[in-house]
């Protein structure tokens, strides 16, 4: 492998990294706010984790 | 000194005395000539995530012999031709069959000629013809026997319901997970007409996570890490996608109500690549995690072969626990999410929309 395909494949893991984050981050805020809404907030935060994933697995491929 | 002084020489120490070891087997392979560990390894690997003619149990490296099942070959070259693959001997001998010679490398079906010689084109990829390969091969043991473990599991359930309400044994561990997929997937993804897709849904829920399962096994059956498979799966939900589609779905991708008409000419290719991205994101998701986990365990599986002392086995070891535990969970998550997912999408062709009011704004009832 080439370093500009290392440094990219790297790019994309930190930037998968910061959205799931952002999404782990928000549903427990979200949770801590209304526990009684845990199962739809975990829903919703799995669905848009796994777009999420989808699109960082994509790029992996391209590189 | 204090304790937690200790701890972090220790912690040091231990990390210079793991690496110092590597070093020191890596200059002796080098001056010795021996088979190179990490190359073994690594073959091993992309041995394990590849499909294959073979049933293989367990190798012997250094005798070259491999011990398991060799799988029947159908193949389909001006004719169908069935034999077994034990006749390639793992690829060291040509099939003459008709006048016409097949050999086998890299688990791939080639024509040669007599001389069984592979001619390589260009790109370094073989430019030998290939024969149309239907063969049953490992993976597809594998569905076989994962489609007929369902066809009993849930046939003993079906005849459960005709003599009791609550179901006896093995049924019981069936019943919580139907119902989960009915209710929290089907009922609130897809609305009203959730029954007419049921049983695609529970079927491929059921089928990605017992393959999924299957794949943690030492038997190394890699299913739902190939493409192919995933593929297919992915097809079939967006063949029943596009044929549940209601009116309102196909209005919605090629004449989006409520905008402009220049967004509309806009929207239209947009929402027409919308429709084969979102397949082609559930096969992507589903073949990527697993293959990913697959190489994860192999490699750190393989770490205490490459390092070989007493230090780093255990630890190794032990991160190979973990993350298989962590591969237990994501075969669960990965059944789910294909099955959510394909719920969702239904749910987008089949919803009933209610008619757009003129002026969209502040008099839309919120609830």
């Amino acid at each position: 492998m080439e370093i500009p395909v290392m440094v990219g494949a790297g790019l994309i893991v930190i930037g998968a990294g910061i959205g799931l984050g952002k999404i782990g981050g928000s549903a427990m805020d979200a949770i801590a706010r209304q526990p009684e809404a845990t199962g739809k907030i975990q829903t919703a935060m799995i669905i848009i984790a796994a777009l999420l994933e989808g699109i960082a697995f994509a790029a992996l491929f391209a590189v | 000194m204090r304790k937690e002084n200790i701890f972090k020489i220790l912690l040091t120490s231990l990390f210079v005395l793991v690496s110092l070891n590597l070093n020191a087997k890596e200059a002796q392979e080098e001056t010795t000539g021996k088979i190179d560990t990490k190359t073994g390894v690594k073959e091993f690997v992309d041995h394990h995530l590849k499909d294959s003619h073979y049933f293989t149990f367990f190798s012997d490296g250094e005798k070259g012999e491999h011990y398991g099942i060799p799988l029947p070959v159908i193949i389909w070259d001006g004719g169908l031709k069935v034999f077994s693959a034990s006749k390639f001997h793992h690829g060291e001998e040509l099939v003459e069959l008709n006048g016409n010679y097949y050999k086998l490398y890299h688990n791939k079906i080639y024509k040669t000629g007599p001389d069984g010689i592979i001619e390589y084109g260009e790109s370094e990829f073989p430019i030998n013809e290939r024969p149309l390969d239907f063969s049953i091969t490992k993976n597809v043991t594998g569905m076989i026997v994962v489609a007929l473990l369902m066809f009993l599991m849930f046939w003993s359930l079906a005849k459960n319901y005709q003599k009791r309400s609550v179901p006896k044994g093995f049924s019981r561990v069936l019943e919580p997970l139907v119902v989960y997929v009915r209710d929290e997937i089907a009922k609130p993804n897809i609305g009203p007409k959730y029954k007419k897709y049921m049983s695609f849904l529970l079927t491929v829920f059921f089928f990605i996570l017992i393959l999924n399962l299957f794949g943690l096994t030492p038997f190394g059956i890699n299913v739902t890490g190939n493409i192919a498979v995933t593929f297919g799966l992915a097809l079939i939900t967006f063949i029943i996608v596009q044929f549940s589609g209601n009116k309102d779905y196909w209005k919605h991708i090629f004449w989006m109500p409520g905008v402009p008409v220049i967004m509309k000419v806009i929207l239209m290719p947009i929402e027409v690549l919308g429709m084969f991205t979102k397949p082609f994101a559930l096969m992507i998701r589903l073949f990527a995690n697993m293959m990913a986990g697959h190489v994860v365990v192999m490699s750190l599986l393989g770490l205490i072969f490459i390092f070989q002392n007493w230090i780093a086995s255990p630890a190794f070891f032990g991160f190979t626990l973990f993350i298989s535990v962590i591969e237990l969970l994501v075969a669960f998550l990965q059944a789910y999410i294909f099955t959510l997912l394909s719920a969702l999408y239904i749910g987008m062709a089949v919803e009933e929309h209610e008619d757009h009011p003129k002026d969209h704004g502040e008099d839309i009832p919120v609830i």
